[in-house]
């Protein structure tokens, strides 16, 4: 009886863990929530390694040790918000460990993004507003504000159906770059270094780079150093995108 | 009149993102409040001082600290409130020109913008964590005066 509730509390750490990762939180958090979590159904000492790929998380000296691994990344700050929301329930006895796990699964497989048209609205729009911020010319903006949105709308085309994300971003800035270049070419446009900056800003990896050099900050070095590795690659492909147009 | 216009263009900026990072829906206003006090601290800050690195390192600073305080009072996680801050602030442009050198053989111009854009995300990742250690120092201060009151 006792193993079968330390399983079930196990299952439900890791499978926060899990959506907290994908989700995109921070290293440290992820850990704190696990650990929280834990120590709300009495088991102390639990330890755990949380890597962007993975988690191993174990009970200590007699308990059980798992393995859970992790292969998608996004960003859904609401989902974060969620899962947090249980652990808080969880540690005031306001769930039950039981019901904690039924909502963290409804949680998993709840699509809870705003609608597709509304994230390209959203890219377009930023990208427009970008280049003002930048110190464009007002006579840009509708071609920076087309150059993102497609961008972000080939990003997440291709990734849907290669699941290969820096092939996709290659592709994405190559397309920002093409529009850009034709936007200049038939003159509506003037500048094209900034229309590119702005129109690429939906891709480019910012929150990656800030949360890999906080990782290493914070000492979780594994997570820190493969978060700037992906950022690295991520920025890497974005260039080269816009290069091969800037090469013709 | 251009401080009225760049507040309300981050202001849009950081409403956006934090559509395309999926915030909860309630707090979108919040995140975009968040985003644009911490671009206006990084614009001025440039202005005054001519460094855009010392500036990145005062707009993450109030990013943090508004998102701290926001997510104690909201009681959610800080990362929602400042993530559509921080996309601002990061050196877009930098890496693109960074990219750009290096692909066009200019390997000097490119080291000196990479090396920028480096030094600028330490600038910002430097000040959330120094945001958010002085407010746990400010925040266990508070809770002690509270428990000593108690106490008397």
């Amino acid at each position: 009886m006792l193993n079968e509730k330390n399983d079930l509390a196990i299952d439900c750490c890791l499978l926060a863990g899990r959506l907290m990762i994908e989700s995109g939180a921070e290293t440290y958090r992820v850990e704190d929530t696990m650990t929280r979590m834990a120590i709300s159904q009495g088991l102390i000492g639990t330890q755990s390694f949380v890597t962007p790929t993975g988690i191993m998380f174990s009970l200590g000296k007699d308990g059980s040790t798992r393995l859970m691994a992790i292969r998608d990344r996004i960003t859904d700050l609401e989902k974060i918000a969620l899962v947090n929301q249980v652990s808080r329930k969880l540690t005031t006895t306001e769930l039950t460990i039981e019901e904690a796990y039924e909502e963290l699964q409804r949680i998993a497989s709840a699509n809870l993004m705003f609608p597709f048209l509304l994230q390209f609205i959203a890219a377009a729009v930023a990208s427009g507003c970008f280049l003002i911020l930048f110190e464009g010319v007002v006579k840009d903006v509708p071609a920076a504000t087309i150059a993102g949105g497609m961008g972000f709308l080939v990003v997440t085309l291709i990734h849907e159906l290669t699941r290969v994300k820096f092939f996709a971003e290659f592709i994405a800035a190559s397309i920002v770059g093409a529009l850009a270049f034709l936007a200049v070419l038939l003159n509506v446009g003037e500048d094209l270094n900034i229309i590119i900056i702005s129109g690429v800003m939906p891709l480019v990896p910012g929150l990656l780079i800030t949360n890999a050099v906080r990782d290493l900050m914070a000492g979780h070095f594994v997570s820190g150093v493969s978060k700037g590795a992906e950022a690295l690659l991520t920025a890497f492909a974005i260039g080269a995108g816009v290069a091969l147009v800037l090469s013709f | 009149m251009t401080w009225i216009v760049q507040g309300i263009l981050s202001f849009i900026i950081a409403i956006s993102f934090a559509i395309i990072f999926n915030a909860p829906r309630k707090k979108l206003i919040a995140a975009g409040l968040v985003g644009m006090s911490g671009w206006l601290i990084f614009s001025g800050f440039t202005l005054v001082s001519g460094d855009s690195i010392q500036a990145s390192f005062a707009g993450a600073f109030i990013v943090a600290l508004a998102a701290h305080i926001l997510s104690k009072r909201f009681r959610m996680p800080m990362i929602i409130f400042s993530v559509p801050g921080i996309i601002l602030l990061v050196p877009g442009g930098l890496a693109y020109n960074a990219m750009r050198n290096i692909v066009e053989n200019d390997y000097l111009t490119a080291i000196s913008y990479a090396s920028k854009a480096f030094m600028t995300s330490g600038a910002i990742a430097m000040g959330l964590v120094f945001a958010e250690v002085l407010m746990q120092l400010i925040f266990r201060y508070l809770r002690r005066k509270k428990t000593a009151s108690q106490n008397v």
